[in-house]
Order: C-alpha cells, then sequence, then structure tokens
C-alpha cells in the first residue's frame, strides 16, 4: 500500500468522528443510567406502598424502645432513634480510634521484628503476619470473644476490688461526674501544646547553635501531664465518682466497659497489626542500603540511624498503605454486628429491623463512613505531604 | 636432597574454627550475636516452646479422640473434643445438602479443579478456550448440578445448601462476576469521556468506602425493595449480588493498577498499526495489564473468600456459619467443643488462603523474572 499525500480524502462519516462518537456513547450511558434509577424508584415507591412504609427521616425522632449495652452518652430506651445512633457511631469512633493506635504500635513492633536479624525473631513475625492475615476477622472475632469471656465469673461471682469489678458482664468501674469548671482541664493541655512548640522550637535552635540538646522532649511531655492537673487542681477538683451498685442482674450505675468492646478491640488492632507490619516492612525495605551505612559511618548507633535516618524516609513509602489499613480498620468495625457490641451497623441494624426504614438508615450508614472515610485519608493526605522532601527527586 | 628444614608437603589444612562455621557458627551469627539479641532469643524461645506445647497438649495429650456425644467431651481437664469434629465434618462441608445428591457438589468441586489446574500452571496450553470454559460454561453447568430441576436432578433448595459449598459458591460466583465487572469499571475510570470516568470513579469510591456488612444488610433488606413487584431473588443471590458489586470495585483498582503498568508506547504502538482504540485495548494492553494485575487479583479472591464468613449477618449459614450454628447443638455441649470448632475453621481457612497467596507470590516472581530487561 502507497501513502500518496495528495489524494483526495475520503469525505469522513460522522460515525467516524471521534468527538461526535464520545459524545454519543456518553450521552447512551446517561440515558440508560437515568432509565435504570428512575425504573428503581418507580419500583421502590410502588414495593413501599404495598408494605405501608412511609419514607423519610421523621422516624429518627420515634421512641427507640430498646436499650444498648454499652454507651458513651446517656441513652435509655425512652430515647429517639437518633440518640440512639448517635451511641452507636459513638462506640464506632471509640473502638475504632483505640484499635488504630494499638494496631499501629503493635504493626510496628511486629514489622521491625520481621526485618530483624535475629533468625527467631524475624520468623515469628512471619508466622505471626502468615497468621493473621489467612484467617477471617470474623473467626478471629469469634475466638477472641470465647477467650475474653472463658475465663470471666458470673455477674453474682464478680472479682471486686474496691468499687471496681469484674464479671463476664465486663469491668464496671466509678463512672467520673464532671462539674462546671471541668473544662480548665483542657484548658491545660492547650496551653502545654502551645507552650511546648515554643520551647521544641528553642530546643532546635540551641542544638544547632551549640551542638547541645537540652532535655526539651522530656520537658514538652513533663507539661503535657503537669499543665491539665494544675489547672484542673487550680479550678477546684469539679469531679465526683458516681459508684456502681450492686443489683440481682449484674450492676447500676457507673460505667462498664463490655466484654464485646474488649473482644472487638483486641480482634481488630491484632489482625490490622499484621496488616501494618507488611507495610512497614515494604517500607523498610524500600530505603536503600547506602543510608543506614552512610548513618553507621557517621556514628549514629542502629536504633538512632533507624529513627533518625531510616524511618523518615521509610515513612513516605509506608502512608498510603498504612491509611488505607485505618480505613479498613473502621470499616472491620462493622463486624461488631456478630458479637453484639453496639456500634453504627449493629445499632442501625436494630432500628432497621423495628421500622422497616430500610433505604434511610443504609443512606445514614453510607454518609457517615464516607465521611470518615474522606477525613481520615484527608488527614493522612496531609500528614503525607508534610513529611514528603520539599521539591527533592529521590535517586 | 632435602633440607631438613624446609616442608616438602602441605600442611594438612585444618577445619575453620567451630565459632564461625558449620551449625554453631549458624546459632551465633542468627541467634546469640550479641547479648541483646541472645536475650531475645531466649524470651521468644520460650514463649514458641510455650505456646507449641499448649496447643499440643490441647489438641492431642488431653483430647478425646473417640465417643458419641458430649459425655466424651465433659471430663475434668478435658482438650479439644475431636469426635464432635467427626460427627459433624459432612455437615460443615455440604450444608443441609441432601445426602444422596452429594456426589453433586463433589463433581462440581472436581469439575472446577481440573479446569482450574491448567490455568494455573503458566505452562499449559489453551489458555483462551479454558478461560471461557471457566467463566462461561462452567457457572452454568455448577448451577444445574447444584440446583437441580433438569435432566431428573432433583431440585434442591439454596436454603440447604450450606458449609464449605456456599463459601466456595459465593466466593467463586463473586470473582467470575466481579472480573468482567472489574475490568470495565478500570477501563471506565481511565477513559478519556467524562461521564464515563465520572460514572466508574463514583461506583467505585461509593463501594469501597462502606464497609461489607451494610453492603450485604443493603442486599438483603434493601434488594427485594429494588425488584419490581412478583420479582424476587433468593436469600444466597441477594448475598452474592452485594457481594460481587463489593468486590468489582476492588477488581477494578486491581486491574488499573496493571493498567498504569502498561507504558503508553504499547498503546501508541497499536494505534500506529491501524487498530482502532478497541481494538488495542483488547489485544495488546488488557492481556498484558491482566498479566500484571494476576498476584493482586488473586490477594482479592483471598479477601473475598474470608469475607465470605460475613454472610453469617444476614444468616446464610457458610462454613463458619454452619460451624458456628453446630456450637449450639446440646448433643455436644462441652467446655471445649466450641474451640475445637474453631480451631478447626482456623486451620481449613488457612490452607485455602495461605495456598492462594503463595501461587500470587510464585506468579509475581515469575513476573518479575519474565519483565527483567
Amino acid at each position: 500500500m502507497s501513502l500518496d499525500a495528495s489524494a483526495p480524502r475520503q469525505p469522513r462519516s460522522l460515525l467516524n468522528n471521534a468527538r461526535v462518537r464520545g459524545l454519543a456513547l456518553q450521552a447512551v450511558l446517561l440515558l440508560i443510567l437515568a432509565a435504570f434509577f428512575y425504573d428503581l424508584a418507580l419500583n421502590t415507591m410502588d414495593n413501599m406502598a404495598t408494605r405501608h412504609i412511609v419514607s423519610g427521616f421523621g422516624f429518627l425522632w420515634r421512641r427507640a424502645g430498646f436499650e444498648v449495652s454499652f454507651s458513651l452518652i446517656p441513652y435509655s430506651g425512652e430515647d429517639n432513634y437518633a440518640r440512639a445512633l448517635m451511641v452507636g457511631f459513638f462506640n464506632t469512633l471509640l473502638v475504632s480510634a483505640i484499635g488504630i493506635v494499638l494496631a499501629t504500635v503493635l504493626g510496628l513492633v511486629i514489622g521491625l521484628m520481621r526485618l530483624s536479624r535475629n533468625w527467631l525473631a524475624s520468623r515469628m513475625a512471619a508466622a505471626y503476619i502468615e497468621t493473621m492475615r489467612n484467617v477471617p476477622l470474623l473467626l478471629q472475632l469469634f475466638i477472641w470473644y470465647r477467650l475474653v469471656l472463658s475465663p470471666l465469673p458470673q455477674a453474682r461471682d464478680a472479682i471486686t476490688i474496691g468499687s471496681a469489678s469484674l464479671s463476664n458482664k465486663g469491668l464496671t468501674l466509678p463512672a467520673p461526674q464532671f462539674g462546671p469548671g471541668a473544662w480548665m482541664a483542657w484548658a491545660g493541655l492547650l496551653a502545654a501544646v502551645v507552650l511546648s512548640v515554643f520551647i521544641l522550637r528553642w530546643g532546635r535552635r540551641q542544638q544547632e547553635a551549640t551542638g547541645k540538646k537540652p532535655p526539651t522532649d522530656l520537658l514538652a511531655a513533663l507539661l503535657y501531664v503537669a499543665f491539665p492537673v494544675l489547672f484542673f487542681s487550680a479550678a477546684g477538683w469539679p469531679v465526683s465518682f458516681d459508684h456502681p451498685v450492686r443489683s440481682n442482674f449484674g450492676f447500676s450505675g457507673g460505667m462498664t466497659l463490655v466484654p464485646e468492646f474488649m473482644a472487638l478491640l483486641l480482634a481488630l488492632s491484632i489482625y490490622t497489626a499484621a496488616f501494618i507490619a507488611e507495610a512497614v516492612r515494604a517500607g523498610i525495605a524500600a530505603v536503600s542500603k547506602g543510608q543506614s551505612e552512610a548513618a553507621t559511618a557517621l556514628g549514629l548507633k542502629p536504633g538512632l540511624a533507624m529513627r533518625l535516618v531510616v524511618l523518615p524516609q521509610a515513612l513516605r513509602v509506608i502512608i498510603p498503605p498504612l491509611t488505607s489499613q485505618y480505613l479498613n480498620l473502621t470499616k472491620n468495625s462493622s463486624l461488631a454486628v456478630a458479637i453484639g457490641y453496639p456500634d453504627l451497623v449493629s445499632t442501625g441494624g436494630t432500628i432497621l429491623g423495628q421500622t422497616g426504614q430500610a433505604i434511610e438508615v443504609v443512606l445514614i450508614w453510607m454518609v457517615i463512613y464516607l465521611t470518615l472515610n474522606l477525613l481520615t485519608s484527608g488527614f493522612m493526605n496531609w500528614f503525607n505531604a508534610r513529611n514528603r522532601l520539599g521539591g527533592e527527586v529521590m535517586a | 636432597m632435602s633440607i631438613a628444614y624446609v616442608r616438602e608437603t602441605d600442611a594438612p589444612l585444618r577445619a575453620p574454627p567451630v565459632e564461625t562455621s558449620g551449625p554453631v557458627g549458624w546459632l551465633r551469627e542468627n541467634l546469640f550475636p550479641n547479648i541483646w539479641s541472645s536475650l531475645l532469643t531466649l524470651l521468644l524461645g520460650m514463649f514458641l516452646a510455650y505456646i507449641v506445647w499448649s496447643v499440643l497438649d490441647w489438641a492431642v495429650l488431653r483430647a478425646a479422640w473417640t465417643g458419641t456425644d458430649r459425655a466424651a467431651c465433659a471430663f475434668e481437664g478435658a482438650g479439644a473434643c475431636w469426635p464432635f469434629v467427626w460427627e459433624k465434618f459432612p455437615q460443615w462441608i455440604f450444608g443441609f445438602y441432601p445426602i444422596d445428591e452429594r456426589w453433586r457438589p463433589v463433581a462440581v468441586i472436581v469439575i472446577g479443579a481440573l479446569g482450574l489446574a491448567p490455568m494455573l500452571m503458566p505452562n499449559a496450553p489453551g489458555k483462551q478456550l479454558n478461560a471461557l470454559f471457566l467463566l462461561v460454561a462452567y457457572p452454568v453447568i455448577a448451577f444445574y448440578l447444584l440446583a437441580g430441576g433438569v435432566f431428573g436432578l432433583e431440585p434442591v433448595e439454596t436454603t440447604n445448601w450450606g458449609g464449605l459449598l456456599v463459601t466456595l459458591v459465593v466466593a467463586v460466583t463473586g470473582i467470575v462476576i466481579s472480573l468482567p465487572l472489574g475490568i470495565l469499571l478500570a477501563l471506565g475510570r481511565r477513559s478519556e469521556l467524562p461521564a464515563v470516568r465520572t460514572v466508574s470513579i463514583a461506583f467505585i469510591e461509593l463501594w469501597r468506602g462502606v464497609p461489607l456488612v451494610t453492603v450485604l444488610f443493603m442486599a438483603s433488606v434493601m434488594l427485594p425493595l429494588f425488584l419490581p413487584n412478583g420479582l424476587n431473588l433468593d436469600k444466597l443471590m441477594r448475598a452474592i449480588v452485594g457481594l460481587s458489586l463489593f468486590a468489582s470495585a476492588y477488581m477494578a483498582e486491581a486491574v488499573r493498577g496493571g493498567l498504569q503498568a502498561v507504558t503508553k508506547g504499547q498503546t501508541e504502538a497499536g494505534l500506529a498499526l491501524g487498530l482502532s482504540r478497541w481494538q488495542t485495548t483488547r489485544k495488546i494492553v488488557l492481556p498484558q495489564a491482566l498479566r500484571i494485575s494476576i498476584p493482586n487479583i488473586v490477594g482479592i479472591f483471598i479477601g473475598l473468600f474470608k469475607d465470605t464468613t460475613l454472610v453469617l449477618v444476614v444468616s446464610i449459614y457458610d462454613f463458619l456459619g454452619i460451624i458456628n450454628a453446630g456450637l449450639q447443638d446440646s448433643k455436644w455441649a462441652a467446655p471445649q467443643t466450641a474451640n475445637t470448632g474453631y480451631f478447626v475453621a482456623a486451620i481449613v481457612y488457612f490452607i485455602f488462603c495461605y495456598g492462594m497467596s503463595r501461587y500470587a507470590l510464585f506468579t509475581e516472581r515469575r513476573l518479575a523474572e519474565s519483565g527483567r530487561r
């Protein structure tokens, strides 16, 4: 075939024009989607009419009528559905937040162990990672639930120390009741944060000027404890304790850490730690060996070389997978429903069963989880950007 | 003439010092290089010995091996309750599938394994035909074999399916549906057409943002509302639909990773050869992208296999679900029954998932070798 540039070009059909075809394709796609959703909406309205379900979020203000075993905010069955969902939401947040901290610490330790030159440590870390990653989380949750629950005595034979007691209903402690002026503690914390920023900055300047580092880390840590305590006592210790009272079926008053919470927390953090350990291992392995050799050549001890040279560089590789593990942990906390810890999905499920408002409840779930996701990944992106080398290209 | 003080033969070689070679050297190097490491070794060694001994003691030495009911396992200091496992095991595999018809699930699993084996071997011929069989013909055969109602096969309601059978059915159907859907979504996400791209991104991120439990709830309570009156999917089908849509979002991301790894030059070369965009994608980009994504796709399958356990929350009895349900059986009510059941479940899941992850690692290494230039 010869190419002849002067040959008259064929008039192009509209069908061969990429732009036109693209527009047509998109129009068809959108039309199909619109038709699909229209049909869905018609079906749904039809179905809801036959089942006498009234759509809308009005049900949220009706009386809930069910109790929950664990709540951070005051709640009883007399409260409305919206409040029950709030209880679940806070429970999800609580278990996810503590779980993330525990999983990160454990994951970091296991990940470093995996890279250890000690053969036994490395092999045992590998065994831990493989076991945890290859057994379903739900099964691990069941196992933890049994392990947590089985050694605990019945509520009437509870182990009691002072006004704290431990039974299969959970760990019951006196509940602190904060009076007016308790905000002073928060004010103290804020003051400590502000002051510590200045102290740390001064410490860095001193180190750059003299080569010696004043013990500013210790000082800052001390401030974080001392200031809130000082401020709180300045306000005159506005706190009293609500002591639990033993009743026939357990305890009333006080606050109770239920075994479901412990089991869920253990399962989530131990499971996720395996994935975090893998991310840590991969991140550190990605830092070239020359870096730690250079650090050693400069006279840094292995621990310092890891902390000051290798980890900061590895962090940039670790953060993206770490973010997705945090999100996974938050989403996995919904497994609570299987052991009856009242998280967002569990309370939502109860409400769904009582009212039949499936679409509304699912919408609430989706909005909350998507928002949590956005917030977490937003924060981690910010943290990642902060840790990136400014405009430098990694070799 | 020899000089008395000059040696004529080589001195015999001495063995290398014991401290740096052989087993002792290895121990010194890897377990006891310095005091801290030695301490760690001792501590971890003791911990390991404790764990191994406890498991051995519980699973073998103190275990009950024979018996017909709880009496066999209810003695003081009893370990694992194996007779419970012997009795329940067929149910854990087949659920409540009629005993006379159990050859059908077995046949389905055997046909599947025979079809899958050459697919997993990198050198076996006929990959395309094989894939076509697995993705199109096999699901149809498997469905009719399991559900029955044709060729004189007795119909078996899906409510009677259970155990490992349901786990495999859900996971395999999930992957068969989510693979093509995921490929489409991944292509859509990389499309130059804004509407296609937006719709794909919205779909993918929506599913990836919510927990599977809510998806399953949604599938079980919302799907009936969406379907026209009269049309109804059974419980298992609804769970499969939910799980497949959920998995397809993750699949799309795995395939997208593969697509991104195919260099732009490949597309350009295809276009330069006069292939259309669609032909370039289908014949040049996709085959390479899919090959690169195999490890990730296997990873998603492992995740799906583990996640099937969650169908428990919409009361479908998969492998874990049926074991859990069996623990309520008062005939076997003994302190260690539940632990034994969970122990077996953990081992079975581990064997499946670990095997698959080893396979993913194998393909990954093979790819790394063949891709080295």
